[in-house]
């Protein structure tokens, strides 16, 4: 599954975040009754060719993109699942984390992406059990240290086995030169609420702390003996399944493999279909919107499983995030486009907030909220394009929002009078897709203007020309067909000009407006901390000396 | 209280006026003296034994003896005299002068290190714990307290240094080597070999011939320390491994000689029919216990022990004795690696390789006593040599921990293993029978009767000496 290789030379093989349980290598999950437990067996030497073995549970992104499945997998399949234990099938050991040896081949891509994906994936742990009623639960069986422990504050208890020896550590400042950078740090402090004083002992203690230190300290939340440890957690984790009292009708919908194909300058799904010029350093987007359907309801949605458009389209665009991502770095520019039917969005939109309570639906919303954060975050200039024959109603609008720049054509009717360019929001656009900071898109973009967003509301559901759009500033600019080509051209280009690394940047700050959250800090405070400190030469020298048993020299000054 | 320690704790650390020791050692020595009673020597309360014990680290105050109630023992703390103007003589800091005091930035790595010494130490006591019921002589008895004393008094040693090193986390950590016990399922000792059980007395000699040479070879590598008050602790402590180990050659030897006796006399190899212990046996137990204690070095490719090699914390076996630059960033030599069901070989940089050359001269060193105990065989013309099993069998460490492979290295399936396996490791037949032999033996100068008796006795003392006597 995870088809790459990691040297030197960066020679890198193209990396496949589609996978299912029956290719995992490294966890399992079992399923008795309403609790599901997710176990940590890291193959160590599940590519040799990789030059590092995944020693003591440690994690490569391998690793990651299995447990990344694995809870999407619960939250859809198995809905009856209550209270998820995650816990490692290995005798006294939990997890050392991220693998040392291979943060020390990645390059300096590589290393963000993997972080970035690894802290998706721990956010998205904490929306299941916030969000979904399957609260996740961790017992620790060994030693967690770094990632292992990160993992472990990703879920919502945390039981440590007291044994006299088996310790929970951040050990990355003393032992590394680097920060835990998981959402470690924020999460003792924002979720943990860990006095400041005792949290700066524990995450320069590269022993970390044991049983009673721990829980006094609130860095876990329960003791165990080794042999309460399993039926404990348990038990625990029934009575939170209990509390969850999801109301399911159904059985779990299958999420079947999504089809994809790629050629050298297209990526083609079902729905979507990306287009890349390596000249503009662009890729396209092109994205079919749903089909009229006559008779859209429950049973109808229930029966097409994940074939239903919202699904469809939120597992492909988050699958082409992440391949692009991961395997086109120096593609810099994002260009959004769709087209299709904007009743049958609308009407989608509509069935979907009016049973918002079923868990199937409540699960696909949740899942394009995920994906669209997946956009927010990515490090790429992201523009829309808003043309005759666009299908930027509702769930869709929602790509235009989340665009830096958003072009709308105004008045194209030379040609084809039925070709009109419209814009159009649902209730789905306020409040049910929110960004990290907690907020919506459309609050976020016109932030403190509450009267605004209030009238924007009222006329939700109208599917609105550019001059208006533009009025309203729901889009960038509305060019007419005269100016439009060059327009475009003119903005791809200079956005091909600029440094990337300015504008990954500038990006993430303007697009983060308002509030922060425990995950805009992740992602932006610590993650920021993380990347400045992995370009110092400290951090470098510190990670190439690991295991090599050399001692690294610091460059003292402070900055 | 009211407890004067310079009498009771014999030491030449200056006690008395260490104000943070004395709070330590009030709060620790009682919890100690507790845990002795519950966990030491079962049902020994009331037995004097002639007991040999260090007053002064002198030629003449290390070795004092007489007879002693063992929970009066008196358990001194003791560093071997300073070597003058000592100089690191490995790693990073090679050359500077060595410290006195915990450095901040190898404070974790120096706890832990004598953390996991110290877990060995009375780890042991509570593995051999019902020994003295079975006994083979009273010889015997007093040479297990002995040991059993004096792995208390390495606790004390490594106690000391948490105590009087490492503050809160140290006496923490004092604390928890009295919490975790050998075999418990919720709070065993740290490493594995020491969760085992040695029931029989075979074992024991096994254990103080095996996992006592691998202490005798930490407590050498850890005498290399930067670190002078361990340094200086551990060779102290080293002069009471060799009598350790004295006891489990010299065991081992008894028994053969015992043996081979048998097998003379009955003209048969089967000698377990005539109350004797089979070569078979004895090397069934051979390897398990080299094989469990070949673990104990650790992975041989490990970044801890590189780590702390180059920080000068732990350093190989007699460095000074090795003719190299002593800092290894730039040598590399060959460890085996599995690959293709094969046992080959890999360049690997020698820092990562510290454990393996530890784990080799150690190797060497048990060869040494088994030529011994072949001589001892070949004395009496009998074609059997006992061997040391490869390291590759029965490892739960390191690269050969996920391969199956006999006692002469070969790799085989898991079926093979299965099917072969009670013929190269104790079967709980041997264990039975093993245990059938050993009977209580007190009587002065008797000696059970799968095992000769020792060729002197303690001290000058005759071998019929009461060594233990009982109220
Ligand atoms: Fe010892
Ligand atoms: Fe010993």
């Amino acid at each position: 599954m995870l088809s790459y290789l990691v040297n030197k030379r960066a020679l890198i093989l193209m990396i496949n975040f589609f996978t299912s349980p029956d290719q995992y290598k490294h966890w399992q999950i079992n399923i008795s009754g309403n609790v599901a437990t997710l176990l940590l067996n890291v193959d160590e030497n599940e590519n040799p060719t990789l030059g590092y073995t995944l020693k003591l549970n440690s994690y490569d992104l391998g690793v990651d993109i299995e447990l990344n499945d694995a809870v999407q997998r619960l939250r859809f399949e198995h809905p009856e699942v209550g209270a998820v234990i995650i816990t490692s099938a290995k005798d006294r050991v939990f997890s050392a984390g991220a693998n040392i040896q291979m943060l020390g081949q990645l390059s300096h891509v590589e290393k963000v992406n993997f972080c970035k994906y690894t802290n998706e994936t721990r956010i998205s742990i904490e929306d299941a059990s916030l969000n979904s009623g399957q609260t996740y639960l961790c017992a620790i069986n060994g030693p967690a240290s770094g990632g292992g422990y990160e993992l472990a504050l990703a879920t919502e208890h945390i039981i440590l086995v007291d044994d006299g020896a088996t310790a929970i550590a951040l050990p990355e400042v003393p032992s590394l030169a680097v920060l835990p950078g998981t959402g470690g740090l924020t999460r003792v402090i924002d979720k943990r609420h860990v006095r400041r004083d005792r949290a700066d002992f524990f995450c320069t203690t590269s022993e970390g702390v044991r049983g009673r230190r721990a829980l006094d300290w609130n860095l876990v939340d329960e003791l165990a003996t080794r042999s309460n440890l399993v039926s404990q957690t348990h038990s625990r984790a029934k009575s939170f399944a209990q509390k969850n009292n999801r109301r399911i009708s159904a059985n779990g919908i299958k999420l079947e493999p999504i089809n994809r194909k790629i050629e050298k300058n297209l990526i083609s799904y079902d729905l979507i279909e990306i287009l890349i010029n390596r000249d503009l350093r662009t890729a396209t987007f092109k994205i079919k919107g749903p089909d009229k359907t006559s008779n859209l309801s429950i049973k109808y949605i229930y029966s097409i499983g994940c074939k239903f458009w919202p699904l469809a389209f939120a597992r492909e665009l988050d699958d082409a995030i992440l391949h692009l991502r991961f395997n086109e770095p120096e593609i810099g520019t994002w260009v959004l486009t769709s087209e299709g039917n904007h009743d049958a969005m609308e009407a989608i939109d509509k069935i979907m907030l009016k049973n918002y309570k079923n868990w199937f639906i409540h699960e696909i919303i949740l899942n394009l909220k995920r994906t669209f954060k997946r956009l927010d975050i990515s490090s790429r200039s992201l523009i829309a394009l808003i043309e005759p024959n666009s299908c930027f109603t509702g769930t869709l609008a929602e790509l235009a929002l989340a665009a830096d720049t958003s072009y709308m054509l105004d008045k194209a009717i030379e040609e084809n009078t039925e070709k009109k360019t419209t814009f159009c929001l649902t209730g789905i656009n306020f409040g049910y897709l929110s960004m990290s900071n907690g907020l919506s898109r459309i609050s976020s973009r016109f932030l403190g203007n509450k009267g605004h967003i209030e009238k924007i509301k009222l006329i939700g559901g109208k599917q609105l020309e550019a001059k208006e759009a533009e009025e309203l500033g729901l889009v960038t600019f509305a060019p007419d067909d005269i100016d439009w080509d060059d327009e475009i051209r003119i903005a791809l280009e200079a956005r091909a000009s600029f440094s990337p690394d300015a504008l990954s940047a500038m990006e993430a700050n303007l697009r983060f407006g308002g509030p922060e959250t425990i995950e805009s800090k992740i992602f932006s405070r610590l993650s920021a901390w993380q990347n400045w400190l992995f370009q110092r030469p400290n951090a470098n020298t510190s990670l190439e000396s690991y295991g090599t048993g050399k001692q690294p020299t610091f460059d003292r000054n402070r900055v | 209280m009211n407890i004067n320690y310079n009498e009771t704790i014999p030491n030449n650390v200056n006690l008395s006026d260490d104000r943070r020791l004395l709070r330590a050692l009030e709060q620790w020595q009682p919890a100690y003296i507790n845990w002795w009673k519950e966990l030491g020597p079962d049902q020994t309360q009331n037995f004097e034994v002639y007991l040999r014990t260090a007053i002064s680290v002198d030629a003449k105050g290390w070795a004092h003896f007489g007879h002693v109630r063992m929970p009066e023992y008196r358990w001194g703390i003791f560093l071997s005299p300073a070597e003058k103007d000592r100089r690191i003589g490995f790693g990073h800091h090679k050359g500077e002068s060595t410290w006195t005091e915990v450095p901040g930035e190898y404070r974790t790595e120096l706890r832990r290190l004598i953390v996991t010494q110290g877990d060995t130490e009375p780890a042991s006591v509570e593995q051999q714990r019902h020994l003295s019921k079975t006994c083979p002589s009273l010889y015997d008895l007093r040479n297990l307290f002995q040991v059993n004393v004096e792995e208390g008094r390495h606790l004390w040693a490594m106690v000391y240094l948490l105590q009087a090193y490492f503050g809160r986390d140290g006496r923490e950590e004092a604390d928890e080597m009295l919490s975790r016990h050998a075999g418990d399922p919720n709070k065993p000792r740290i490493l594995e070999a020491f969760n085992e059980q040695t029931d029989d007395w075979l074992s024991f000699f096994m254990f103080t011939y095996f996992q006592d040479r691998d202490g005798k070879f930490q407590l050498a590598a850890l005498s290399e320390s930067a670190f002078e008050p361990l340094s200086r602790t551990c060779r102290f402590m080293l002069t009471e491994e060799a009598h350790h180990m004295f006891v489990g050659e010299t065991g081992i030897m008894r028994i053969i000689q015992r043996t081979c006796e048998l097998m003379r006399e009955y003209d048969t190899d089967k000698i377990s029919l005539m109350g004797g212990i089979d070569l078979n046996i004895i090397q069934k137990w051979i390897n398990f216990h080299y094989s469990i204690c070949l673990d104990l070095f650790g992975s041989e490719r490990s970044t801890n022990a590189a780590n702390y090699y180059s920080m000068g914390l732990k350093g190989r076996y007699q460095e000074n004795k090795i003719n190299d630059d002593h800092l290894l960033t730039d040598s590399y030599v060959s460890l085996p690696k599995i690959e293709e069901d094969e046992i080959r070989n890999e360049e690997t940089p020698a820092l990562t390789a510290i454990n393996m050359k530890l784990r080799e001269d150690y190797a060497k060193d048990s060869q040494r006593g088994l030529d011994r105990f072949n001589k001892i065989i070949e004395s009496y013309c009998i074609d059997t040599k006992l061997t040391l099993p490869h390291p590759a069998f029965n490892r739960n460490i390191g690269v050969f921990k996920d391969v199956k492979a006999s006692p002469s290295g070969k790799i085989i399936d898991a079926t093979t293993w299965n099917k072969q396996r009670d013929q190269w490791l104790p079967s709980s037949a041997d264990y039975e029978l093993v245990k059938s032999l050993m009977v209580q033996v007190i009587e002065p100068g008797k000696m059970a009767g799968w095992i000769a008796p020792p060729k002197r006795g303690i001290h000058g003392l005759p071998i019929d000496y009461e060594y233990v006597l009982f109220h």
